[in-house]
């Protein structure tokens, strides 16, 4: 995201920030080597990525691991790694 | 209370994605196991540390929480303050609706809690306040660039014990802080490891549901402090507990006993694997094979069999 | 309208009288001597369900800091109180409590700062918190001390301000000293301070999710840095208001700088807090003389008001500028400022620092003489212009 930056006078005082959670809108995906591929067809759906990936980046649509955030997810590879099916690999990242 | 991974997917994640923890940190991990374990109402405290720096660099915040950094030393004096607040508005009735019956809890690395803040930490215990402290132990000053702290194991290869020709890292055993906290006799303390996700959140959730002042030091790999794979902490977590260099301890009312792994070999239902299984694939202690160190690798073995002889008898074994 | 009752009590009882009244929400505080009795007094007013304040009695004043803070970010009104090792101990804490904003009010029984230790008076704690970003009010006496209090959670709450107010009496001489007080009715105080504002809010009252302490990189640390300096400019206007209000509504004048018997004087004596009552008293002994000499007391160093001072001083011929601290290898920090004050003027006085009282050693009206020979000999010759003296050393 392209950051506007503001002056002294229109931040809130105090540095504080008040929208919470606006980390969203910065991309960590850009640090990845290897990036997650997931096979839906291996997935069980056990959610073991879901609870280990330190990035919340573990796509879920209705129940269903439906594949990763790649805005965010910095290519840790712990999602395959805990894995049981091994239905997430990690693949050299295209640039 | 146990929790199912598909109750809890439905639920908001406390952190953000967009921090800029390490690729593999488990620290965010922990905090999702922490503050999902319960739905109060939570505000946090944070010391100055890798957790804290990452997760809010201005203009931008992953907490979805009330969340306040002041200092480095001060996260349990930090929570302290934000309880008596709670309790002082109360007082005068103006606490607002969506605040009631919630909860507090601090966080902090091992440089925060076991050694600078351990005076703060020690009088927020004996004063009693309404809160937890979670400790996220990574053995070391990692966000100032791996220096030792009083939680780096024997051995360990760090930018102020680096590995000589007079040295073979750090020389001295971990400080025992479980044990510290508990001599304030607070009513519930415990250790965790992350990969145990189950044992992390049922004692999360017992931690934040106790009255008084609760403890939680949760084992956290680092990555570069480590030198270890993105994707090691699992793995490293799982087996800093089958070594028993991290053992699963619960303490509630001054009643020790272990839980997770560390019960079932405790039981002789598992083997205690020997340490060099959690030692040789991390960088940190690479000269102690490389060097062929077998006398340190032994007075690591010895010291974690010694604090693993003296964590059982607290249980009753 | 005051209230037309006294009380008698020293400054640590007036400042927790006045705590009293104010009834803070959370109160965390360690003993230190001379503050020591603020406490105490307070503790018993915890003790007797005097006041609904939650009060924390953290293990250092690190910690009563920190508590503060996070009791203030946390959207409550929070009070300490400490001296001298006490406050060096704050002093991370300080400077974070002024850049989150926050309205704490902290009673300072101002205290040699060691070493060798040394627990008697001085103005050297405070000095050093200078720039902490803290506003300092000076107490000269007792009266003085409860009205400051009071005032500085206006001052501290405003809207255009939201920073911690430090109010100064000395270690002892004002602290340990009982004298006449006249303080308002709870009812009054009640009323005057009232309820938070709306713009102060925390932790715990937003209604969101806030997130306070951050990381502040190059990007927008200077830009805070704005904020408050901007916050600061507004201080001494906003105090004249307070202290204007103050008046209307219970006949009590303060000012900013306090002019005693300057109007037409030819000489001053510039100091704060308790020895300007020995230099009012030397003055009135000196009038009775004929001698043309005031006395001036800034209320108020942080923000330091310069461009006050400066219009006060410009007229008269000599000046002495009694400073209790010392600012070892420069100049001491009041009469610094008031030179750099003074600089926008073509014609100056004639003016002399005065470095006295360190560590509780007192200082006379026999002292204070030798101050105003001084003055006598300069303001037409010029002799010790610029000059430094140490009063009543050996």
């Amino acid at each position: 995201m392209k950051e506007q930056k503001k002056s002294w006078n229109e931040l809130p005082i105090g540095g504080s920030i008040l929208e919470a959670g606006n980390s969203k809108n910065y991309f960590t995906g850009t640090w990845r080597t290897f990036k997650p591929v997931h096979n839906a067809k291996l997935c069980i759906n056990c959610y073991f990525c879901w609870m280990h990936c330190p990035d919340d980046s573990i796509v879920i649509e209705n129940g269903k691991v439906t594949g990763m955030d790649l805005d965010h997810c910095k290519g840790c590879g712990v999602c395959a790694e805990v894995c049981p099916k091994k239905a997430i690999t990690m693949e050299k990242e295209e640039k | 209370m146990a929790f199912l991974l598909k109750d809890l997917i439905k639920k908001q994640a406390p952190l953000a994605s967009g921090h800029r923890m390490c690729a593999g940190c488990p620290a965010p991990v922990i905090v999702k196991q922490v503050l999902m374990s319960t739905d109060h109402p939570k505000v946090c405290t944070n010391a100055t540390g890798c957790l804290e720096v990452a997760t809010t660099i201005f203009p931008f915040t992953s907490w979805k929480v009330p969340w306040l950094h002041i200092a480095f030393e001060n996260s349990a004096a930090a929570v302290s303050g934000v309880e008596a607040a709670y309790h002082g508005l109360a007082n005068k009735g103006e606490l607002p609706e969506d605040m009631k019956n919630a909860k507090f809890i601090a966080f902090g690395g091992d440089g925060g809690t076991y050694d600078i803040g351990i005076q703060a930490l020690s009088g927020a215990l004996e004063r009693g306040h309404n809160m937890l402290y979670v400790c996220y132990d990574n053995e070391g000053y990692m966000n100032t660039g791996i220096q030792r702290s009083s939680a780096t194991p024997i051995g360990a290869n760090t930018t102020t014990t680096p590995v000589g020709s007079q040295s073979y890292g750090k020389r001295e055993i971990r400080k025992d802080l479980l044990s510290i906290v508990v001599a304030h006799h607070i009513p519930y303390a415990a250790t965790c490891a992350p990969h145990d996700w189950m044992d992390g959140m049922k004692k999360s959730q017992k931690a934040i549901e106790t009255e008084g002042p609760a403890f939680l030091n949760y084992f956290s790999p680092c990555i570069p402090g480590w030198k270890i794979p993105a994707d090691a902490w699992r793995k490293l977590s799982e087996l800093a507990v089958k070594t028993c260099f991290w053992p699963l301890i619960e303490v509630e009312n001054g009643k020790w006993s272990l839980t997770g792994e560390s019960k079932r070999i405790a039981d002789g239902k598992a083997e205690k694997v020997p340490a060099v299984e959690f030692m040789k694939n991390q960088g940190r202690f690479k000269h102690l094979f490389t060097q062929k160190k077998d006398d340190v690798l032994a007075l690591i073995q010895a010291d974690i069999d010694r604090s693993w002889d003296f964590y059982r008898k607290m249980a009753g074994y | 309208m005051s209230s037309g009752r006294f009380i008698a009590v020293d400054g640590a009882d007036t400042a927790a009288f006045a705590m009293k009244q104010i009834d803070p929400d959370v109160v965390a505080a360690y003993p230190i001597t001379p503050q020591t009795e603020i406490v105490m007094k307070f503790s018993e007013y915890v003790a007797n369900g005097e006041v609904k304040t939650r009060y924390v009695t953290v293990e250092s004043e690190h910690s009563a800091m920190s508590a503060c803070v996070a009791a203030a970010a946390a959207g409550a009104r929070a009070m300490t109180a400490t001296a001298a090792n006490g406050l060096a101990l704050m002093w991370e804490i300080l400077y974070i409590a002024a850049s989150y904003r926050l309205p704490i009010i902290m009673g300072v029984a101002n205290r040699a700062l060691s070493g060798p230790i040394n627990i008697h008076g001085d103005h050297s704690d405070a000095m050093g918190a200078r720039d902490s970003g803290w506003v300092q009010l000076y107490s000269e006496n007792n009266q003085e001390v409860y009205d400051n209090y009071i005032m500085a959670l206006k001052i501290a709450e405003h809207k255009d301000v939201m920073l911690p107010v430090m109010v100064n009496q000395d270690g002892f001489i004002t602290s340990h000293s009982v004298e006449n007080v006249e303080p308002l009715t709870d009812e009054q105080v009640r009323d005057y301070i009232g309820k938070k504002p709306a713009h102060f809010k925390g932790l715990l009252t937003y209604g969101k999710p806030v997130t306070i302490g951050p990381l502040d990189l190059q990007d927008y640390y200077f830009e805070h840095k704005m904020q408050q300096h901007t916050a600061m400019q507004k201080v001494l206007p906003v105090i004249k208001e307070v202290q204007e209000d103050y008046f209307k509504k219970f006949n009590r004048k303060y000012e900013i700088i306090e002019k005693y018997k300057a109007d037409d004087a030819e000489m001053v004596i510039v100091g704060m807090n308790s020895v300007m009552g020995t230099v009012k008293d030397l003055v009135d002994e000196l009038r009775e003389k004929g001698v043309k000499i005031g006395a001036i007391k800034p209320r108020v160093f942080r923000p330091f008001p310069k461009n006050e001072i400066a219009d006060i001083l410009k007229n008269f011929k000599a000046v002495a500028i009694l400073d209790r601290a010392d600012s070892f290898g420069s100049f001491a920090p009041l009469y610094a400022e008031t030179l750099a004050a003074m600089y926008k003027f073509e014609k100056r006085p004639y003016i002399r620092s005065y470095i006295h009282g360190l560590g509780g050693r007192d200082t006379t009206m026999e002292l204070l003489g030798t101050v105003a020979n001084d003055l006598i000999k300069m303001k037409d010759s010029g002799e010790g212009h610029l000059s430094e003296a140490y009063l009543g050393v050996r």
